[in-house]
C-alpha cells in the first residue's frame, strides 16, 4: 500500500514538472525584415556618344531567386560605326534608396570582373576602361566600338573571385553574380 | 557515529544469543546494468563454507541459517567483479544481489548475441562495438554507422556525414543520445549530426520505426547512442586516444577519466579535440575542408539498484570547411564544374577554413532520474534542454563582410516519463509520456533573407509497448501518438506568395504587408500514430526468425514546409509548400538468423548470419524534384519543388561472419536497397547502391593480441535514377549544354587495412597500438552519395596511427 502511494506522489510531482516547464514558451515577438543585402536586381549598361546615348538595362525586382521574371528595356539606338563611353552599373532596388552595388565591385576591383561577350555576327567590340590595383581589367568603365549594322546577342557578365588575368569568360573560372544578355541591333 | 556502531553491534550480539537455525536466504543475483538475472553465478558463506550456485532463473537459496545471525557471503560469476556482502537473517530472508562487470568488459561491451536490445525484441537492429567507435575517433558518427550494413551515408566532402538507413536519412532518422533526442537541425542535407563519436559506449540502428519508445516518425530508423557504462566499484580509470592521420595532415586526441564509489556514486570527464588541415584526393588538393572540432561532456550522478541520478553536460563544437570548388554562382558555373575533371579551384594546403564553412556549437544539459518500485517496476523521469546555434558562412561579394549568410539558434527543452515493467520475467513491458518546446530564432543581422523562419513548436507523445516470451515464441505489440504544433512567422516575397496562389488559398495567413514583402503566420497541427508490433520464433538453439512491422507517420520539417530561395551549392532554386500533410510508412522487415554454436566440431559450426529482407511503402513521401527553370540576372536557374508522392523501398541486408578457425574469421555484408516513386514510376534519387563489405582477420590472443584485418569494399553503379538533366545557354560558346545532375558515377573498390597490437604498461595499464591504412591502392572515386562528387573525386589513401592508453 505505502509503495502504491508513493508511486502516486512520484508520478504527480513529474507531471506538475512537465506542465511546469511546457508552458514556459515565450510569446510571439514579432521579427523583423530582411531587405536581401547581397541582391543585385538591376544591371544598366548606358553607352554615351556624339550620336547620342543609349540605355540597356535588366531589372528583376524580385531578386534572383523570385518568380518574377527580369525586364528588358533598350533606350535608344545603337548606331553603326560609333565609338561609345560605356558604364556598368549593379543596383539593389529592394532597397529604399536603392544601393549602388557598383560602389562595392569597385572598391573590391582585384577579385571583380566584368566581362562582355558579343554573339559572332554582332559587329560589336569592347575595350576595357578601368583596371584594378595590379593592372587587371575590372570594366565597370569601357570603350564599345560599332561596326556595321548587325543584330545579335551581347551578354554583360560580372564574375566574383575571378582568376586573374585572364583570357576571357572560358578560363575565368570564379563565381557569376550577374549573367545578363540582351539582344542589340546595330543600325 | 561510534556510540551507533556499538549499539548495533551489542543488538546483533544480544539477538545471536536466541537464534534457531531453520531459516533460508533467497534472492536472485542481477546484473545491475541491464537487470538481467546471472545464472550460474557461485555463492558461498564463508563462517559456514558451503557453496551454492545460481539455478537457470538466476536463483539461490541457502538453508538452516540461524535466525538473527550475521553471515557474510562472497558472490562470483565469470563476467564479474566477485563481491563480500553482508547479510543478516531476519526470518526466511530475501536478498538480491547485483553484480557488477568487470572493468575489462566494460571497455569493450561486445554487443553481439545476448546484449539487450534497444527496439524490442522482433525490430531489426545492428549495433556498432566500441572497438569500432574507438577504430573511427577521428571520424563523425556516420563514418563509425556506414559499417554496419544497411547503413550508408550522404556526405557533403568528407567531414559532413548523414547516416542513411535503408535509403532513408534527415528528418526521417531519429538519434537518440542518452536519451535526449537530437534537435539539430537534422533536417538538412548538409547538416550531420551533432555528437561526438568518443563520448558513446556503442551505438544501436533500429532499421525502421520499431523504436516507438523514441518517437513515431522515424520513418528511416532510430540510432541510439548509448552512454559508457560507469562501474559500481571504488576505482579512478580513465583511457586516451591519439590519433594522427596522413590525409587532411592532422589527427585527433580524446580522453576520458571516470572515478566511481562502492556507493554508487560516480563522476566522469570526456573532451575531445581534432584538427585537420585541406584534405586530399589521389590527384589533387580539396581546398577548404579542413576541420576543427572541440568537444566536452561531463556525467555526475548515483547509480544504485533502486534509485539512481544523473546530471550531465556537453558541448560540442565544430568548424568545417566546405569545398571551395563546390561554391558556384549560376547554373552555368555549375555545368562548367561538372564538366572538368578536376576542381575549378585547387591550391596549396592550408589548415585554414575560410567561407564557406559552418560553425556549430551544440550544448545538452539532461538531468534523469530514476526509481525502482518492487513488484511493479522502474520509473524513469528526464528533462533535457539542447541549445543548437548553426553559423553558415557564404562567400559574400564583400570580403570584409565577415557576417555568417545563415545564423539559427534552436532551443529545445524536453521532458519524458517513461515506465518499465519488471514484475514479470516473461513480459517486457513499457510506457511513456514525452512533452517538447522549440523555438527557433534565425538572427536578422546575416543581412540574407531567412531559410528558415522563427517558429515555435510544441509536441506531445505518449505511448505504449509490451512483449511477451512464449517458449520458443515471442509476440510483441505498441503504439503511440504524437501532437505536433507549429507556430511560425515567415516573411514571404509577395511576387513568389502571389505566385503560388497564396494570396487566394491562405489570405488569413497574412500579418503585415509591406510591398516587397509579406510577413504571415502559419500555424500547423498534425496528429501522428504510430505502430508496431511482431512475432519472433527460436526454431532450435542456431536458428531464429522474427518479423515486424511498423507504421509510422512524420510531419513535415522547416525546409519541406517553407524553402522559397536560392540553394547556393546547388545552384538552384529549392521551393517548399506549406499545404503538406504528413507522410506515413508502413515497413515490414524480417530477419533470419543464425548464431554461432557453442562448440567448434564441425566446419559449419563458426557460420552465423543475419538475412534481412524489407518492403517499406510510404504514402505522401516528400520528395524534391526539378519542375522548370527560372530566368534571373545570374541567368537561368533551375527550379526545385518539394512534392508530395507514393513511394517503395525493397531491400535486403545481409551478414555473413565465418570463424574458419581460432585464429581466421571472415566477414561478408551486402546491402541492396531499391526505391520507386509509384505514382510516376520512376526510381527515387539519392538511392545508395549496392554495396558489399568483405574482411578477413587474423586474431593471435597469445602474441600481444595481435589483430590485422584486411577489407574490400566494393560499391556498385547505381543504374536505377531520375533523369534530371537540364540544357543551359552558354555565353562563351553561344550555344545551349546539357547538364548532367543526374548520371551516377561509375562502381568503385576500395582496399583497407588495418593492424592492432596490445602492450601492457603496468599491471594497470596498457597500451594499444593500431595502424591502418583506407584507400591502399588510393583509387580515384566518386560517391554518387557524397554532394560534392560533381566537383571533385573523394579521398585518397590515408595512413593513421593510434594510439590507445588505458589507465
Amino acid at each position: 500500500m505505502k509503495s502504491i502511494k508513493s508511486i502516486q506522489t512520484y508520478i504527480i510531482a513529474l507531471a506538475t514538472g512537465i506542465i511546469a516547464f511546457s508552458c514556459s514558451s515565450d510569446d510571439d515577438n514579432t521579427p523583423i525584415v530582411i531587405n536581401d543585402e547581397e541582391v543585385i536586381t538591376t544591371v544598366r549598361v548606358q553607352l554615351t556618344s556624339t550620336a547620342g546615348s543609349v540605355t540597356l538595362q535588366s531589372l528583376d525586382s524580385d531578386g534572383e531567386d523570385g518568380p518574377n521574371v527580369p525586364v528588358i528595356t533598350i533606350t535608344g539606338d545603337v548606331m553603326a560605326n560609333t565609338t561609345y563611353a560605356g558604364t556598368v552599373t549593379f543596383l539593389n532596388e529592394t532597397e529604399t534608396p536603392a544601393e549602388d552595388i557598383t560602389e562595392e565591385v569597385e572598391e573590391e576591383d582585384d577579385e571583380h570582373q566584368v566581362f562582355f561577350t558579343p554573339a559572332a555576327g554582332l559587329n560589336i567590340t569592347t575595350e576595357y576602361g578601368n583596371f584594378d590595383d595590379d593592372g587587371n581589367p575590372l570594366g565597370t568603365v569601357f570603350t564599345l566600338t560599332t561596326g556595321d549594322a548587325s543584330n545579335g546577342n551581347f551578354t554583360v557578365t560580372l564574375r566574383h573571385e575571378p582568376t586573374k588575368p585572364n583570357s576571357g569568360l572560358a578560363d575565368a573560372g570564379g563565381e557569376t553574380d550577374v549573367e545578363v544578355t540582351f539582344d542589340v541591333t546595330v543600325q | 557515529m561510534k556510540f551507533f556502531i556499538m549499539l548495533c553491534a551489542f543488538m546483533c550480539s544480544s539477538i545471536s544469543i536466541a537464534q534457531s537455525c531453520t531459516n533460508t536466504l533467497t534472492g536472485y543475483v542481477i546484473d545491475l546494468h541491464d537487470q538481467e538475472t546471472l545464472v550460474d553465478a557461485t555463492l558461498s558463506i564463508e563462517e559456514l563454507g558451503n557453496i551454492i550456485k545460481t539455478d537457470a532463473k538466476g536463483k539461490y537459496t541457502f538453508s538452516n541459517l540461524c535466525n538473527g545471525a550475521t553471515y557474510t557471503i562472497r558472490v562470483s560469476h565469470p563476467l564479474c567483479n566477485t563481491q563480500t556482502i553482508n547479510v543478516t537473517i531476519n526470518g526466511d530472508t530475501e536478498r538480491t544481489i547485483n553484480m557488477e562487470h568487470h572493468l575489462e568488459e566494460l571497455g569493450e561491451v561486445s554487443i553481439t548475441g545476448e546484449a539487450k536490445k534497444n527496439g524490442g525484441k522482433t525490430a531489426i537492429e545492428s549495433q556498432v562495438s566500441n572497438e569500432i567507435i574507438q577504430a573511427n575517433s577521428a571520424g563523425s558518427l556516420g563514418d563509425a554507422l556506414n559499417q554496419l550494413s544497411g547503413v550508408s551515408s550522404l556526405n557533403t566532402g568528407n567531414t559532413v556525414v548523414k547516416p542513411v538507413i535503408q535509403g532513408l536519412h534527415s528528418s526521417r532518422v531519429v538519434l537518440i543520445t542518452e536519451g535526449t533526442r537530437l534537435q539539430d537541425q537534422e533536417w538538412g542535407v548538409e547538416h550531420a549530426p551533432n555528437i561526438d563519436l568518443n563520448n558513446a559506449g556503442s551505438i544501436s540502428v533500429i532499421k525502421g520505426a520499431a523504436g516507438l519508445q523514441y518517437g513515431g516518425d522515424a520513418v528511416g530508423g532510430t540510432i541510439i547512442v548509448n552512454p559508457k557504462r560507469i562501474p559500481i566499484s571504488d576505482s579512478l580509470y580513465g583511457e586516451t586516444l591519439l590519433t594522427g592521420v596522413t590525409n587532411g595532415r592532422g589527427g585527433s586526441v580524446t580522453t576520458s577519466l571516470t572515478k566511481s564509489y562502492n556507493s554508487g556514486w560516480y563522476a566522469s570527464f570526456q573532451g575531445t579535440l581534432k584538427r585537420f588541415g585541406d584534405f586530399e584526393a589521389p590527384d589533387y588538393i580539396l581546398s577548404n575542408t579542413g576541420a576543427d572540432e572541440r568537444d566536452a561532456a561531463v556525467r555526475i550522478g548515483v547509480n544504485k539498484y533502486s534509485y539512481g541520478v544523473e546530471a550531465s553536460y556537453s558541448i560540442y563544437n565544430n568548424k568545417l570547411g566546405i569545398l571551395r570548388a563546390s561554391h558556384v554562382g549560376s547554373a552555368a558555373d555549375l555545368a562548367n564544374a561538372i564538366n572538368s575533371d578536376r576542381p575549378l579551384f585547387i591550391e596549396d594546403f592550408t589548415y585554414d577554413i575560410n567561407p564557406p564553412r559552418q560553425e556549430v556549437k551544440h550544448q545538452v544539459a539532461r538531468l534523469n532520474a530514476y526509481k525502482r518500485f518492487d513488484d511493479i517496476g522502474k520509473f524513469s523521469f528526464q528533462y533535457d534542454f539542447q541549445q543548437n546555434n548553426r553559423l553558415e558562412f557564404d562567400i559574400r561579394r564583400d570580403s570584409e563582410d565577415v557576417r555568417p549568410a545563415i545564423d539559427l539558434e534552436l532551443r529545445t527543452h524536453s521532458a519524458t516519463l517513461d515506465f518499465e515493467y519488471t514484475a514479470d520475467n516473461t513480459i517486457d513491458a513499457k510506457a511513456g509520456l514525452l512533452a517538447r518546446t522549440q523555438t527557433n530564432f534565425p538572427d536578422p543581422t546575416t543581412g540574407i533573407r531567412r531559410l528558415i523562419p522563427d517558429y515555435d513548436r510544441v509536441d506531445f507523445g505518449v505511448y505504449a509497448l509490451a512483449s511477451k516470451t512464449l517458449d520458443a515464441w515471442t509476440i510483441e505489440g505498441g503504439v503511440r501518438y504524437d501532437y505536433n504544433f507549429i507556430d511560425a512567422q515567415k516573411f514571404y516575397r509577395t511576387s513568389f506568395w502571389e505566385a503560388r496562389g497564396y494570396d487566394v488559398l491562405f489570405p488569413e495567413l497574412v500579418v503585415e504587408d509591406l510591398g516587397t514583402q509579406i510577413l504571415t503566420n502559419p500555424e500547423f497541427t498534425f496528429h501522428n500514430v504510430s505502430a508496431t508490433a511482431g512475432v519472433g520464433y527460436d526454431f532450435n538453439d542456431l536458428y531464429s526468425i522474427t518479423a515486424n512491422y511498423a507504421l509510422s507517420s512524420r510531419a513535415p520539417n522547416p525546409s519541406e514546409l517553407f524553402s522559397d530561395g536560392l540553394h547556393q551549392s546547388a545552384a538552384r532554386i529549392e521551393l517548399g509548400d506549406i499545404r503538406f500533410d504528413q507522410e506515413t510508412s508502413n515497413k515490414v522487415s524480417v530477419a533470419l538468423s543464425r548464431l554461432p554454436a557453442g562448440r567448434q566440431e564441425s566446419f559449419w559450426d563458426g557460420w552465423s548470419f543475419t538475412v534481412a529482407p524489407f518492403a517499406n511503402f510510404i504514402s505522401d513521401f516528400i520528395l524534391i524534384e526539378p519542375t522548370g527553370s527560372q530566368q534571373s540576372l545570374r541567368g537561368n536557374f533551375q527550379v526545385w519543388e518539394y512534392r508530395q508522392t507514393d513511394a517503395r523501398l525493397l531491400g535486403i541486408d545481409v551478414d555473413n561472419e565465418f570463424r574458419v578457425s581460432e585464429h581466421f574469421s571472415i566477414n561478408n555484408q551486402l546491402s541492396i536497397v531499391k526505391g520507386q516513386d509509384t505514382t510516376l514510376d520512376l526510381p527515387l534519387i539519392n538511392i545508395p547502391p549496392v554495396n558489399t563489405t568483405n574482411r578477413i582477420t587474423y586474431t593471435n590472443k597469445k602474441w600481444h593480441n595481435l589483430k590485422v584485418s584486411a577489407e574490400s569494399q566494393y560499391v556498385f553503379r547505381q543504374n536505377e535514377f531520375p533523369n534530371n538533366n537540364f540544357e543551359i545557354f552558354i555565353v562563351e560558346t553561344d550555344q545551349n549544354i546539357l547538364v548532367d545532375v543526374s548520371t551516377p558515377p561509375d562502381a568503385y573498390h576500395l582496399i583497407n587495412l588495418r593492424g592492432q597490437l596490445d602492450f601492457t604498461v603496468s599491471n594497470k595499464s596498457t597500451l594499444q597500438v593500431a595502424l591502418a591504412v583506407n584507400n591502399l591502392f588510393d583509387t580515384s572515386y566518386r560517391n554518387y552519395l557524397n554532394r560534392q562528387r560533381f566537383f571533385a573525386d573523394d579521398l585518397g589513401r590515408n595512413v593513421s596511427l593510434q594510439l590507445k592508453i588505458n589507465y
